[in-house]
């Protein structure tokens, strides 16, 4: 290896791609597709990046990790220190390393994207953090002599997880209550094996655990506790429930048989393991033709869960194009590898059955785009006469979520937006003393690195708050 | 862990069992029910909290062994456990605080019945209660009931109580004029009679829906329901809507989903109702 390479030679190095299942193999198994850089290339990959004077790609990171001075430490092979400078700016680099949208983050953002390709940061935070899990030992937690002050943390999605990890750190002590029976959020039950396998998220509880985080699960706060009697018993509260709620089209024949939510049908095959095996005690239809309604992530994750399920025709239905489609470039391209079908500029407006109201096809109108709309997109017009029945099976919505109710109706002198988002101020608190809020309750659905990223800086104001010079009574 | 306190089988396909959930035992109200998980890769299922005792820190759950994972909760013994329990769930049953009110309960659904007759009871509501069940060992929960009102047993064979349907004894109760509410828990048939039969006296019907639920807590909407024109989430919105207002026949429908599935997972002979056009067997 050369002791130091020039910028030229640098300059040389093209991007390295990352090895991945073959498309037909894994259309039909739920083994992670992007297998993970062997050392030599990312050692390779490592060597384009230019160690700019003005990093960008900081800037390009919605939580500003230090990309050059991680990826320094890799080249030099002092990887427990790239470890080390990784997981001070981000709790959970092998999560965002698989599912971040780099190429409108920080990749974006890098300098030599201008020429060619950017540095493969997602792929070189994904190897440093894999070489983290395995070796443990060389990253210690860093921990702080207990404060004595409590806070409970609500939901264990990203953001929560990540609190939990930042407060811990900082000596408080920490439960998490999860209403469901496993912890992680939609990176459990949502983003499917094959993209993020559980057992990442697994060890990251672990992890928190190890540090002294209390996990206490199948607690729904708003049912089993209300948000009240936590305040009494808690010196600060940080809700991170998520955007859960599923939305569907409103469209006439959604609760056919043969209609599911995206979250019920990754649900039923995430959480519930209905993927290992087709005796899982928690079924789902596998059908032959599904069609799933939406153009993100959701989406992507749906419609290639449905062809692992053995679906010979899975289908995008989508009303404008896939250039302007919200997924993530990489699972657009895998999908379309996998054989999936796009439709597009097609909208559903009528889910179609047969006497024993079972699907048997989603009637569709052809769109054509026309001016751009407020977020600059073009949008979608239907074109007169132009409805068709796409047959299939199985439809799958993954148009949206918004926030569940469940917890704020609970709890009415908590301030909501009129989408029933938490509001609020720039620490992260609420209106209510002492009670914070976090990622998708607060922002509406977005991603998992902005969730972790209020957890972090959120973290800070509780740290704050609980510290704070308390008045003399 | 949950730890299997008591177990007591009822009628031949319905088993109580008491086990340890003392929050819940704490703060539960009639009509809200769990989500039981008994181990990795088990179902999450949806039981109503048929009765709770905030000392011992138990709830009761009453079971009928339908399908796989009925059957496999039932065949704990006491000492043995279950990992998840999530609840309470579902809003508390809508009260009246004075006046009359009928609790009409078929099979399984009479424990379901049984919570909502003690709320009524204990806010000095007079409660006649009107079970039914196939023949005199299906009928379950009559001491319990007794002790809050009148009773009114119907059995299909007549071999013990009236011979005939609920809706029969109920008819009369409606005739008879003061029935201020009536709450209706059982299999979708007989959920959907009553709401036909009590339409036309204007008598505002409680009924208890039983959808396909996963997590319970609105994040899947696989328990919807239509009720009015609106599709609602059984699992916050429900599981008690307006009878009057319900889509009984989607219900019927949609929890027919799985059904080539259920028959699939090792069917106990017995109780195997392979084939069945409609299905009898779906109380709670
Ligand atoms: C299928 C899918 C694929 C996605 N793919 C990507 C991707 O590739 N890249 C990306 O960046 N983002 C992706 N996202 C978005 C990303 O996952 C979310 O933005 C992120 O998970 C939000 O994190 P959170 O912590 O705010 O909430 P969540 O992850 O939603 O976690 C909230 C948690 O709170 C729990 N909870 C809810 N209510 C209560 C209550 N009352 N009491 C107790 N607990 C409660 C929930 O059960 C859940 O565990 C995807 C989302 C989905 C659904
Ligand atoms: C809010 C609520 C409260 C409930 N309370 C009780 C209770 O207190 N006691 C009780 O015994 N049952 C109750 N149920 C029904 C119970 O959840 C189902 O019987 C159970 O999920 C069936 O699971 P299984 O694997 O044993 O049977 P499966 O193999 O899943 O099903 C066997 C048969 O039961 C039918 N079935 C499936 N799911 C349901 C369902 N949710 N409701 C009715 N029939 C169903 C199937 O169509 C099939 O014919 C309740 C349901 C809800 C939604
Ligand atoms: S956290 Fe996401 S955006 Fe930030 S550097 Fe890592 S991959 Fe890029
Ligand atoms: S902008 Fe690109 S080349 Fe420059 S430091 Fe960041 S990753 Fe390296
Ligand atoms: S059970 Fe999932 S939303 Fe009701």
């Amino acid at each position: 290896m050369p002791d130091k390479i020039t910028t030229k030679q640098r300059l040389q190095i093209g991007r390295q791609k990352m090895p991945e299942q073959g498309s037909r193999e894994r259309a039909v198994n739920f083994a992670e597709v992007n297998l993970g850089f062997p050392e030599q290339l990312a050692l390779l990959e490592a060597d384009r990046c230019l160690q700019c004077k003005d990093p960008r790609c900081i800037k390009g990171c919605p939580v500003n990790v230090n990309i050059p001075r991680f990826i320094e430490f890799l080249t030099a092979g002092q990887l427990a220190e790239a470890a080390q400078s990784l997981l001070c700016d981000n709790a959970l680099p092998a999560v965002t390393g698989r599912v971040c949208p780099q190429e409108t983050q920080c990749e974006a953002e890098c300098i030599r994207g201008n020429k060619g390709m950017p540095v493969g940061i997602g792929y070189l935070e994904r190897y440093v953090a894999d070489w983290a899990r395995l070796h443990k030992e060389a990253v210690p937690p860093v921990k702080a002599p207990p404060t004595g002050r409590s806070v409970v943390v609500i939901g264990s999605g990203p953001s929560g997880l990540t609190a939990a990890g930042e407060l811990v750190r900082r000596g408080h002590a920490v439960t998490i209550y999860e209403a469901l029976h496993k912890p992680g959020g939609v990176l459990v039950y949502g983003i499917p094996e094959f993209r993020l396998p559980k057992k990442i998220v697994e060890q990251e509880v672990r992890r928190l655990k190890e540090a002294g985080v209390k996990i206490q699960c199948n607690v729904i706060v708003g049912r089993t506790y209300t948000l009240q009697e936590l305040q009494a018993e808690f010196d600060a509260v940080f809700i991170a429930n998520g955007a859960g709620l599923p939305v569907f089209m409103n469209v006439p024949g959604e609760n056919l048989k043969g209609v599911y939510s995206a979250n019920e049908y990754l649900t039923r095959v995430n959480l519930m393991a209905a993927y290992q095996s087709e005796q899982a005690n928690t079924p789902v239809l596998r059908a032959r033709r599904v069609a799933v309604v939406g153009g993100g992530n959701v989406a992507m994750d749906s419609v290639r869960t449905a062809r692992r399920l053995g679906a010979e025709q899975a289908m995008i239905v989508y009303r404008r194009t896939r250039d302007e489609m919200p997924a993530r470039t990489e699972e657009i391209h895998h999908a379309a590898e996998e054989g999936v079908q796009f439709e597009e500029l097609t909208a559903p407006v009528e889910v179609i059955g047969n006497d024993q109201r079972w699907v048997t096809g989603l009637k569709c109108v052809r769109m054509r785009l026309g001016a751009p709309d407020d977020s600059g997109r073009a949008s979608p017009e239907p074109v007169p006469g132009s409805e068709f029945i796409l047959p299939c099976d199985v439809v799958v919505v993954a148009v949206g979520t918004r926030p569940n109710p469940l917890l704020t109706a609970t709890c009415p002198e908590l301030r909501l937006n009129a989408r029933g988002n938490i509001i609020t101020d720039e620490n992260g608190m609420t209106n209510l003393p002492g009670v914070f809020a976090g990622g998708d309750i607060v922002r509406g659905a977005a991603t998992v690195i902005l969730a972790m990223g209020d957890g972090k800086k959120v973290a800070g104001s509780i740290d704050h708050w609980l510290t704070r010079e308390q008045p003399t009574l | 862990m949950h730890t299997i306190l008591g177990k007591q089988r009822l009628s031949p396909n319905v088993t109580r069992i008491d086990v340890a959930a003392p929050r819940i035992a704490a703060i539960r109200q009639p009509g809200q029910f769990v989500i039981v998980h008994r181990t990795e890769g088990a179902e999450r299922i949806p039981l109503t909290i048929a009765d709770a005792d905030p000392e011992t820190g138990s709830i009761t759950l009453v079971i009928q062994a339908v399908g796989k994972s009925t059957r496999e909760l039932v065949s704990l013994d006491p000492g043995q456990g279950i990992e998840d329990i999530a609840g309470p769930l579902g809003h508390p049953t809508e009260m009246i605080d004075s006046g009359r009110a009928v609790c009409v309960g078929g099979g399984v659904g009479t424990a379901v019945v049984h919570p909502i007759a003690q709320g009524l009871s204990r806010r000095g509501v007079s409660v006649t209660s009107i079970i039914g069940g196939r023949s005199r060992e299906w009928i379950i929960f009559e001491p319990e009931l007794r002790q809050l009102g009148e009773v009114i047993v119907c059995t299909d064979d007549g071999s013990y109580g009236r011979k005939g349907f609920v809706t029969d004894a109920l008819k009369e109760q409606l005739e008879a004029g003061d029935v201020k509410i009536v709450y209706a828990v059982g299999p979708v048939p007989m959920m959907r009679a009553v709401a036909k039969l009590t339409r036309p006296f204007e008598v505002r019907t409680i009924v208890s829906l039983n959808p396909v639920m996963i997590d319970g807590t609105g994040m899947c909407g696989g328990c919807r329901v239509s009720v009015g024109s609106e599709t609602r989430f059984a699992c916050v919105d429900g599981p008690e809507f307006d009878g009057h207002q319900v889509d009984f026949d989607e219900l019927m429908d949609r929890l027919g989903t799985y059904r080539e599935f259920e028959q699939r997972a090792a069917c106990a002979p017995s109780e195997c109702h392979l084939g069945q056009p409609t299905k009898p067997d779906t109380e709670r």
